[in-house]
């Protein structure tokens, strides 16, 4: 199913289609506005972006894992992870083409 | 930080843009996101994270109110994978 793997290129390249500014004055845009959400993300801030998604950043614990290959255990310390939340609209979307 | 906010930081950094401007700038990515997602491609963003849609099979779940069985199609979901260099940012990296 998985067909083709977009990139920042084409996110550029999308931006540059859409508004008259040069190639590359198109991909820098693409570079700021994922740079702004990661710091957001990193300052512990939640980035809501309406119909698309949210992205939060949740403390996880400290467990006990397990090598898969040794079987030996290993702690896993506390970590901070993202979790994204696709809008409805986002996900409505994603189905609306196809037949289940 | 929602999308107004960023709209408003893009722009403070690039006072030579109309706000329109960055508001349609920054709707063009995630709408561009979106797209690929609808045609099932994956969207790869090194250092950020990548955007993907995972099948999940039909199946029977219930109304957990009235404990009634109803079919739930099909589907297909998105998925975000945090890329490498924010993950390290995110714990201190």
């Amino acid at each position: 199913m998985a067909g083709r793997t977009i990139t920042r290129a084409d996110l550029g390249e999308a931006v540059y289609q859409e508004v008259g500014l040069s190639r590359n004055e198109s991909s820098e845009l693409v570079e700021m506005v994922l740079d702004e959400m990661s710091d957001a993300l990193v300052r512990g801030e939640l980035v809501k972006i309406s119909s698309f998604g949210t992205f939060t950043s949740r403390e996880k614990g400290e467990r006990i894992g397990r090598n898969p290959k040794t079987g030996e255990e290993v702690p896993i310390l506390p970590r901070r992870v993202l979790v994204f939340r696709a809008s409805h609209v986002l996900k409505n979307r994603i189905n609306s083409g196809r037949r289940a | 930080m929602t999308k107004s906010e960023l709209i408003q930081r893009i722009a403070e950094r690039n006072p030579h843009l109309y706000q329109r401007d960055v508001a349609r700038i920054v709707n063009t990515i995630f709408d561009e996101i979106g797209s690929a997602l609808e045609r099932g491609d994956r969207v790869e963003l090194r250092g950020f994270g990548a955007f993907s849609t995972k099948q999940r099979d039909a199946r029977t779940g219930r109304n957990p109110r009235t404990g009634d069985t109803v079919d739930v199609d099909a589907k297909a979901v998105p998925y975000f994978k945090t890329g490498k260099q924010l993950r390290e940012r995110l714990n201190g990296g």
